[in-house]
């Protein structure tokens, strides 16, 4: 009858979760997404309004029964005071990425300032042979740039993974 | 006071009255401190020994079991028993001993990283950083471990917050400890609970599938309410052993890969699934996809987790056992009163009558008069000698891992929650003996029975000293057959009879080593010799050791993995045949090896001898 245990589509979800700022908090989380086999594609972590908790942004890729699990066993631990599996397109979502370009002559740098300056990146840093640029925004625009300044070489790049918080006045409350 | 006097003054507050383990260098104060306590402290013979100690006590009793180890390798022997505990929903506080905090991340002698280790096998863990917080941590470890889903919790202290001075007036034991991100479920949802009642109201064939969980939340009142109220038969898991009396006329016995025939069928046939406190482990439901394949489900579990995660289910009730079957009670009597008005009596009739016709046509062979013995033969003649000394509301029995394990789950009836004690989820081999003792001395008055096999009985044999030592009364029965029982059935139905590395020699004489640690020990070859023995072993107040010699081509009916539960195949009884080499053959081989490869007679370990190889 194959009544139980039916493949699902996958998709690409963001899970928001405030747990406590303890130390070993990051490992007791990662080991759990290692240990159960669930696939991280981003983490980001950082300090919340409430001093001592910390948020973090999970992206994570898989069906709909994976992700009841994702929520349901990161619900269990005892640090996790809330989880939330955020509608994707009912939140705010940025990453930050900066990325040194091989810019060796003033046409090359020209051009690559004039992409920013498109995408509303900043220039942090020049130097004769490159260029740093800070660009921010949702991982497709990030995406685009780099696939736009990719031809002048890129040198070194770092994408920080995705960040977000759920549109209007709702928040995640500190209580299970 | 010293922080390890308020480690054990904490201890006390939670009414902690006995404690397995095995000092060491960094709990040294921990120790010192535990010279003036009242707490009984049984020093095993090793860590691992400790920790399955603590989980018997804790399965045995429902109390927390608390063990220590210290740092290094005193944590890491913890480990397998602890895992085993959580594995098995089972409360305990492993407490390891740490290098002095200024020294932590040094490499220190005897550092480990014990809070990373236990991190994926506690249900939650600490390390103490300063003696201040000994207090809270302590009471927030123990309000973790057992409350909700019960499970280990481990406390990592370091030798100098043990040392450390601290004020206890002004850190006094909090009443309440605030744990913002824990907040178990208790009650089901009145509706999810509704709907539950009108399901069973209404189904033509339900089944129950009673788990751990009923025995761990005291539900079993509740169970045999609900089962009599509306004529459901109920089976167990193997942790659900115990849950509900397997005499009762209702009782299918355990469901699974080596579940009973009317189990397996029940569970396969039925249109009402009521799961209470099963997690639907892969040995129960054997095949996901055709498992109870014409049922609704109810899953009732504390923990939502469980729900959804191996079966889908229709209709979910997160909480505590005995609550929601309460609930369902009492919103079943509203509706159809005593009497049951409303149920659907007529066909349940005829279902039960199936499962009975079933039952009559599969009971067991058992009395075997073989030799070497069957070993069912001696699990029915231990049910007759329990029935016939009265004791069937003092045994408890544990078991080790593996066939031994299988043919007292498959074939001893339980009649009582808390009596059969068994590693299931982690099938730990060396479980039986340490949990023995804990069980022991958690219930000092009942009598307890360790089912072993010689594979699993001399992984953990070190703890006949301290069964000696503290003369703990338990009945030791090995069921030696010199072989790696289920690995061996397993080589000989699915690996073509390739046995490999199941077999054991003739060493030891286990009624002389048991002798060389002062225990009584008897040998049994002869079936007729079963019962005797049994009694006199059961009827003495001194550890006692029975040695018997069983069958080692006896298997046991099962699942194939990942098969249907329906399939349910015979062992095929062959008989071992596999050859233990001796070293020197090992020696003549290894050497021989070394002469074709042109090495020196020696070998490679002949210092400074240049030996030639392929370069990569």
């Amino acid at each position: 009858m194959g009544k139980h245990g039916k493949k699902q589509e996958t998709s690409t979800h963001i899970i928001s979760a405030l747990v406590l700022n303890n130390p070993g908090v990051l490992q007791r989380i990662a080991g759990l997404f290692s240990r159960r086999g669930y696939n991280i594609s981003s983490i980001t972590v950082g300090t919340t309004e409430t001093p001592n908790m910390a948020r973090m942004t999970i992206v994570v890729k898989g069906d709909d029964k994976i992700l009841e699990q994702v929520v349901k066993q990161l619900n269990k631990l005892i640090e996790v005071i809330k989880v939330s599996d955020l509608d994707v397109n009912k939140c705010v979502k940025r990453e930050l990425c900066l990325v040194k370009i091989h810019t060796p002559d003033e046409s090359s740098k020209s051009q690559v300032i004039q992409y920013t300056n498109v995408f509303r990146g900043k220039i942090v840093d020049i130097s004769h042979e490159s260029l740093t640029v800070e660009i921010t925004g949702s991982s497709d625009k990030i995406d685009a740039f780099i696939d736009l300044v990719r031809t002048f070489g890129i040198k070194e790049m770092a994408r920080t993974g995705l960040t977000a918080l759920m549109r209007g006045p709702k928040v995640l409350k500190s209580k299970k | 006071m010293k922080g390890a006097e308020a480690f054990i003054k904490a201890l006390e507050y939670e009414g902690v009255r006995v404690i397995f383990g095995y000092p060491g260098g960094a709990l040294l104060p921990f120790y010192d401190a535990l010279y003036d306590s009242d707490l009984i402290h049984i020093l095993t013979r090793h860590e691992q020994g400790a920790a399955h100690a603590a989980d018997g006590y804790a399965r045995a009793s429902g109390k927390v079991g608390v063990c220590v180890g210290t740092s290094g390798p005193g944590a890491t022997n913890l480990v397998t028993g602890v895992a085993t505990a959580y594995a098995d929903s089972s409360p305990v506080i492993a407490i390891t001993g740490q290098v002095p905090t200024r020294l932590i991340g040094n490499d220190a002698f005897q550092e480990i990283d014990a809070l990373g280790i236990f991190m994926p096998i506690v249900k939650h863990n600490f390390q103490i950083r300063r003696s201040k917080d000994i207090p809270a941590t302590v009471r927030a470890a123990f309000e973790i471990a057992k409350t909700g889903r019960p499970g280990p919790v481990h406390i990592d202290l370091p030798k100098d917050v043990q040392e450390e001075e601290f004020d206890i007036e002004s850190n006094p034991i909090p009443a309440k400890v605030d744990l913002p991100g824990y907040k178990p479920t208790l009650k089901g949802h009145p509706r999810q609970v509704k709907m539950a009642a009108k399901a069973i109201m209404a189904a033509e064939r339900p089944v129950i599938i009673a788990g751990g969980g009923v025995n761990i939340s005291n539900a079993t009142e509740e169970l045999l309410k609900l089962a009599e109220l509306c004529g459901i038969p109920v089976c167990t898991t193997l942790m659900g052993k115990g849950s509900f009396p397997e005499d009762h006329p209702l009782s299918l016995g355990m469901v699974g890969m080596h579940g009973t025939k009317p189990a397996n069928y029940a569970v396969s046939e039925c249109d009402l699934l009521i799961a209470i406190g099963c997690r639907f482990s892969d040995r129960i439901t054997g095949d996901v996809s055709s498992f109870a394949p014409y049922a609704k489900v109810i899953h009732i579990d504390i923990d939502p987790a469980e729900i959804g995660k191996n079966v889908d289910v229709d209709i979910p009730i997160v909480g505590d056992a005995k609550l929601v079957l309460r609930d369902i009670i009492a919103c079943l009597l509203k509706i159809c009163g005593t009497e049951g008005k409303g149920l659907n009596n007529q066909n349940r009739e005829e279902w039960l009558r199936y499962l009975e016709s079933l039952k009559r046509s599969n009971i067991p062979k058992m009395d075997y008069e073989d030799i070497p013995i069957k070993p069912q033969r001696i699990v029915k003649e231990l049910m007759d000698v329990i029935q016939e000394l009265k004791l069937k509301d003092k045994i408890i029995v544990t078991t080790d891992v593996g066939q031994n394990q299988m043919w007292m789950a498959h074939y001893f009836k339980v009649h009582l929650p808390r009596t059969f004690i068994s590693s299931g989820g982690l099938g730990t081999m060396g479980f039986g003996l340490p949990a023995a003792i804990g069980a022991k001395i958690a219930r000092p008055e009942s009598k307890v029975v360790c089912v072993t096999g010689d594979g699993g009985f001399m992984m953990n044999i070190q703890e006949l000293a301290t069964i000696a030592d503290y003369e703990i009364p338990v009945v030791i029965c090995i069921f030696d057959n010199r072989t790696l029982g289920m690995v061996y059935q397993w080589q000989n139905l699915f690996y073509g009879g390739r046995q490999c590395n199941v077999t054991f020699g003739e060493s030891p004489d286990f009624v002389k080593v048991a002798k060389g640690f002062g225990i009584e020990a008897q040998r049994v070859t002869d079936p007729k010799d079963i019962k005797e023995v049994l009694r006199e072993a059961l009827l003495s107040d001194e550890p006692y050791l029975i040695d018997f010699v069983i069958d080692p081509s006896e298997g046991l009916p099962m699942v194939p993995p990942g098969g249907k539960l329906k399939n349910i195949i015979e062992p095929v009884r062959v008989p071992p045949r596999e050859r233990i080499p001796s070293f020197q053959e090992i020696k003549r081989k290894l050497l021989g090896e070394a002469r074709e490869k042109g090495l020196s007679k020696d070998g490679p370990q002949e210092m400074g001898t240049p030996v030639e190889r392929e370069t990569y």
